[in-house]
């Protein structure tokens, strides 16, 4: 593998720093603790894996950085901004966090490329003219051309997920926040859409954080992999994948990724078993 | 040239040939029914008595030039499209509104229910009470036909937008405005077009029962050898006081036909501002 960095720029924001988060759901008195004394730091451009069990808590976390829910308690610092924390439970929703959802959420009555344009517009910092050619122009650099005028209904899941992304680089953000995109991939797209998420990646150093089930998925795209203890989650063991960026399809058959997997393997499945006989639902 | 074989395919569309001969089977199955006593000596029961096709369509063939018809179909489509167009007008901000606040959710839609189970033919004395004329009164049941199913439709269609689309926009730095105006409005649309396809169907349904029961509206009642001014549906009561039976059935396909054509028409036109739908 090459070691020359095909990295254009080195990112110098999109540091994001949870301290002691903290959220307690509370449906008809049943407390239920979510997300216990979680602290983790990611630095500018690091693309951070959390992988866990479903129903552990990634998501709450996920929705208190993109300003959808409240924290019971804790800090959420983005760039040295304080996104919540005392006083303010709840962050903003806004363009420097744009996050990619499970399901996708490409707005179905708009054209692929006015799902694109959409925030740039929506922000005021492009006219509709200027925003329609960036976006076409960013398509095209992501292997998007031709599908400009189709509707998100008439392309395949794959290519959804990544109209997608290219939507959310759009915004310029710092952090792209990343809940399980691939999941309802078969193994073969999802191949296709790592290498392509890693192409976007080296072109954007955008700092990511990616919830993912998939523990192949973790280490093949991370820079680290952050594994949560099952409900209340908080990070039980983070590994620091030193295989070098760029990454190719190559390196899943490496030895070093073998012995990655190895390690984590044992911490991850310890969490699933937890997790089922806490009788979280799996899946 | 293309156009020519565009034209053929069409017509040799195998659904569309099934569809022709099922027509003209229907058609013939009439006319054997209704001349069974002439030609088996053997009156088949119910439609014996109905007259034959061939003897409505004579008949339809002279009122095509008696104004008197054109005039009663056309004061019911009038009826239809104020009735209709009202019902849209008052019925998708209204569902609109419900959607969104559920304060005034709240205070509207127990009144709502209980108004929703009364036919609309139930309004008819009520309505000729409270309404000055004939014609306002034909058109408030009309208006009822289409009113609730419209409403009805689009509040279901707003709530069940997928919040996500609210949380993407809203993250995009969308305004609460550009949120309406970009995801509830287009989200909405395509529960908008199914209610008022319905309410189409109902209303034409209303009309002709309202006009025979308020007899005809207002603009000369029954005068005329076709009941002119009186719309379809008094066409059709005419008819049968009169003793015309091949032209209640006149009166009865035209209501049929122009159904059909006016639901079709909301049809392209649905499909057309919702272009994302016929991509599937």
């Amino acid at each position: 593998m090459s070691a020359t960095p095909l990295h254009k720029k080195v990112a110098t924001r999109g540091h994001l720093k949870i301290q002691d988060a903290h959220k307690v759901y509370d449906p008809e008195g049943a407390a239920v603790l979510a997300v216990d004394n979680c602290s983790l730091e990611i630095q500018p451009g690091e693309i951070c894996m959390i992988v866990g069990p479903s129903g552990c808590g990634k998501t709450t976390l996920l929705n208190a950085i993109a300003g959808f829910h409240s924290l019971t308690s804790g800090t959420i610092h983005l760039d040295g901004e304080m996104l919540c924390g005392p006083g303010k439970p709840k962050a903003e929703p806004g363009a420097d966090r744009i996050v990619v959802f499970q399901n996708g959420a490409l707005f179905p009555w708009k054209t692929n490329l006015e799902n694109v344009a959409f925030g740039p517009i929506m922000q005021g910092t492009m006219s509709p003219q200027e925003a329609r050619e960036k976006a076409r122009a960013i398509m095209a650099d992501a292997g998007l051309s031709g599908m400009e005028n189709n509707y998100p209904g008439e392309i395949s899941s794959g290519v959804r997920r990544r109209v997608e992304i290219v939507r959310a680089l759009m915004n310029d953000p710092k952090v792209l926040l990343l809940d399980e995109p691939y999941r309802a991939l078969d193994s073969l797209t999802k191949s296709v859409m790592h290498e392509a998420l890693l192409e976007i990646y080296y072109r954007n150093q955008v700092t990511i954080f990616f919830i993912t089930h998939d523990l192949e998925e973790a280490i093949f795209l991370g820079h680290r992999v952050v594994i949560m203890t099952t409900r209340p989650c908080k990070p039980k063991k983070i590994l620091t994948v030193d295989i070098p960026h760029p990454r190719d399809y190559s390196v899943l058959t490496s030895p070093r990724f073998r012995e990655l997997m190895d390690e984590t393997m044992e911490a991850v499945h310890e969490e699933a078993v937890k997790a089922f006989a806490a009788g979280e639902r799996e899946g | 040239m293309r156009l020519a074989e565009e034209m053929k395919k069409r017509l040799f569309d195998p659904t569309r040939l099934r569809a022709i001969f099922a027509i003209v089977v229907f058609v013939v199955l009439w006319e054997l029914g209704s001349r069974s006593k002439d030609w088996f000596g053997y009156a088949a029961p119910w439609i014996s008595v109905i007259p034959a096709p061939d003897a409505v369509i004579v008949v339809w063939w002279g009122l095509l030039g008696d104004a008197g018809y054109w005039q009663s179909g056309y004061l019911s489509l009038l009826r239809v499209l104020s009735g209709f167009g009202a019902a849209l007008l008052i019925g998708v901000p209204l569902g609109l509104l419900m959607a969104l606040s559920r304060n005034f959710y709240g205070i509207v839609f127990p009144t709502f229910e209980v108004l929703r189970p009364i036919p609309p033919l139930a309004w008819v004395p009520a309505a000729i009470i409270f309404w000055p004329t004939q014609e306002l009164s034909i058109a408030f049941i009309t208006f009822l036909g289409a009113f609730y199913t419209i409403v009805i439709n689009t509040v279901d269609g707003a709530k069940s937008i997928d919040p996500r689309y609210f949380e993407a926009a809203r993250a995009m730095g969308s305004s609460g405005w550009d949120v309406f105006r970009r995801i509830i409005l287009p989200g909405t649309l395509p529960s908008i077009t199914l209610g008022a396809a319905v309410g189409m169907g109902i209303v034409w349904e209303v009309v002709v029962a309202a006009e025979m029961i308020s007899g005809g509206g207002s603009s000369m009642g029954g005068a005329g050898a076709s009941g002119a001014g009186g719309g379809l549906g008094f066409f059709i009561w005419n008819s049968y006081t009169g003793g015309s039976y091949e032209q209640i059935v006149v009166g009865m396909l035209s209501i049929g036909i122009a159904g059909y054509l006016s639901s079709g028409g909301l049809r392209m036109l649905g499909e057309w501002i919702t272009p994302w739908l016929r991509v599937r």
